[in-house]
């Protein structure tokens, strides 16, 4: 199957032609399937972020190409606009961006932009904030009055109301309590099936991919280092450690038991496996 | 795109300019301000050219960045010397229908260019080489004095360093909102006035909120840190003289007395 999205050979430099000139991207070649949930770690400054925004066509790559269902989203102006529409980007802390008088308003902002009618928004509005699960009383207060968490989810339902076919969430629950958090990432799980949606994470929380992700990459001083399912790159721990990235707590815990002896499997990244690796061990033995 | 922006901006690399003493530096600016406004003459606009080239390649600053702070103001330029050139008396040499251009007028024009010019990038070198918190120290210890007559000088040097602190940092805040805005398909460059302005409301009103955050915020850990104004403060950084500067002072001087000596000539 073709990706949905596609760069070739993305390079991107901030600051050209001063002293501050930094290359942010080099040469990446990045795909997403359609209908794939895909996560994105890589420590500050590696490019995740600069990444992204090529994605939808908010920033112009210094060379290589975008492509979106295999065309080159730079190729016309109406295009690239469209193109924003069709792949929703959600910036961190995204709730610095509301601005309406009311929830409402400002969730119908993306839709509104898109050209719909009246009726059309008031579904998709009502819908998007179904998927975030906020209240139709909460959807008249002003964005201002709501809590830090209703505020975030008001700000992604903002670009759900898009119903875009590829969503990318830059860390979307850095800085939420855990409740918040596991809320956060079921209404977006919820997103990705029910409509089929591509779902692109950006975050720096390994639990997190681990237990969504499909595939995963790793980017590192603007380069894609490593590419594969979570038990594909999980299992190369010393490699991340490198790379000053970390592996799911209880990776850790497991890769310890093994280095004391105990006979336990390498690839255990979810605390689901874990449970399983632990009650089917063989045997009663402790040390194999 | 706003990044683009260089007013005001410092480059921080390592060259003599840069280690010169910020108090030196905003006198010479002066200095050299005075200067220009007293030249009349090629000889005079020739000695501040060569000054600002000489300082320009001292700091190692590229004549590019110098050029892109001169962009926003070639409208106001282009008015001043189609004026200067149209109403200064004297022999004309090209009429056209009601207007005549005079030999006078095109020097004239072809000088305040070039004042304009020189004026800009004379303090652009400053801002350049100087780092913001540099600049503010040195205006604090120029301004000392007036703070015999009750002038709040530690209070407005804080306030402009606040200032100038945060203006990078709204910047990339603003750069940050439309970005976002964008990505829900805002559309900031069509449609006619009221419908572009009407456009900025989703940036604006974000970025006001934030800006009021961040106000907070930052005068909470001011609070938090015992700061209760300039009464008894120390500084980690003492500003000290070195015998670059004194070359520079000197320099200075030499300036400003060859375009005295050079205007008393008419040159």
């Amino acid at each position: 199957m073709a990706p949905i999205i596609k760069t070739e050979q993305l390079t991107h430099i901030y600051s050209k032609g001063t002293p501050f000139e930094h290359l942010a991207l080099d040469a990446v070649d990045f795909s997403a399937e359609r209908g794939e949930f895909l996560g994105i770690i890589g420590q500050t400054g590696s490019g995740k972020s600069t990444l992204i925004q090529h994605l939808n066509g908010l920033l112009k790559p210094d060379s290589g190409r975008v492509l979106f269902e295999g065309q080159d989203i730079w190729q016309s102006k109406v295009f690239n606009n469209s193109v924003r529409f069709k792949v929703g980007l959600v910036f961190q802390y995204p709730e610095y961006q509301l601005f309406e008088e009311t929830v409402f308003k400002d969730i119908s902002f993306g839709p509104k932009n898109m050209g719909l009618k009246p009726a059309e928004i008031e579904e998709r509005v009502y819908e998007a904030a179904d998927f975030v699960g906020l209240g139709e009383d909460i959807l008249k207060k002003s964005p201002f009055d709501l809590s830090g968490g209703e505020r975030r989810r008001a700000a992604i339902a903002g670009v759900i109301a898009m119903r875009p076919e590829v969503l990318i969430l830059d860390e979307p629950t850095a800085g939420l309590d855990p409740f918040g958090r596991m809320n956060l990432m079921k209404n977006i799980r919820n997103y990705h099936e029910k409509n089929g949606a591509t779902v692109i994470l950006v975050t720096h929380n390994m639990e997190e991919i681990a237990r969504e992700a499909d595939r995963m990459i790793v980017l590192s001083d603007g380069r894609i280092s490593l590419s594969g399912t979570p038990e594909e790159i999980f299992a190369r721990a010393e490699q991340l450690e490198s790379m000053r990235l970390e592996v799911p707590d209880i990776t850790k815990v497991f890769l310890e038991l093994r280095r004391l002896g105990v006979n336990v499997p390498r690839s255990v990244y979810t605390i689901e496996q874990a449970k399983k690796a632990i009650l089917n061990r063989e045997g009663g033995s402790l040390f194999a | 795109m706003l990044k683009d922006i260089t007013l005001g901006q410092y480059f921080p690399v390592d060259t003599p300019i840069h280690r010169l003493d910020p108090r030196v530096k905003l006198v010479l600016t002066v200095v050299f301000i005075v200067a220009l406004f007293l030249a009349k003459w090629i000889y005079s606009y020739a000695l501040m050219l060569a000054y600002v080239v000489v300082v320009t390649g001292l700091a190692r600053i590229r004549p590019k960045a110098l050029f892109k702070g001169l962009k926003p103001l070639i409208i106001i330029i282009f008015v001043t010397a189609v004026l200067n050139m149209l109403y200064t008396g004297g022999e004309p040499v090209l009429v056209i229908w009601k207007l005549r251009i005079t030999e006078q007028g095109l020097y004239a024009a072809a000088f305040m260019v070039l004042r304009i010019m020189l004026l800009v990038c004379g303090t652009f070198l400053l801002t350049y080489t100087t780092s913001p918190i540099m600049l503010t120290d040195g205006m604090e210890a120029l301004m000392k004095p007036l703070g015999l007559i009750k002038v709040p000088v530690h209070e407005l040097a804080m306030m402009m360093s606040i200032a100038l602190r945060f203006i990078p940092t709204l910047i990339e805040e603003t750069d940050k909102i439309v970005s976002a805005q964008k990505a829900r398909g805002a559309d900031f460059s069509s449609g006619n006035i009221v419908r572009r302005a009407k456009a900025l409301i989703p940036i604006l009103v974000p970025l006001f909120v934030s800006a009021f955050r961040r106000a907070d915020e930052l005068a909470m850990a001011m609070e938090c840190r015992c700061y209760h104004g300039g009464k008894g403060r120390t500084r980690l950084h003492m500003l000290s003289m070195h015998s670059r500067d004194a070359a520079a002072i000197f320099a200075g001087a030499a300036i400003l007395a060859g375009t005295v000596v050079l205007r008393s000539y008419g040159l």
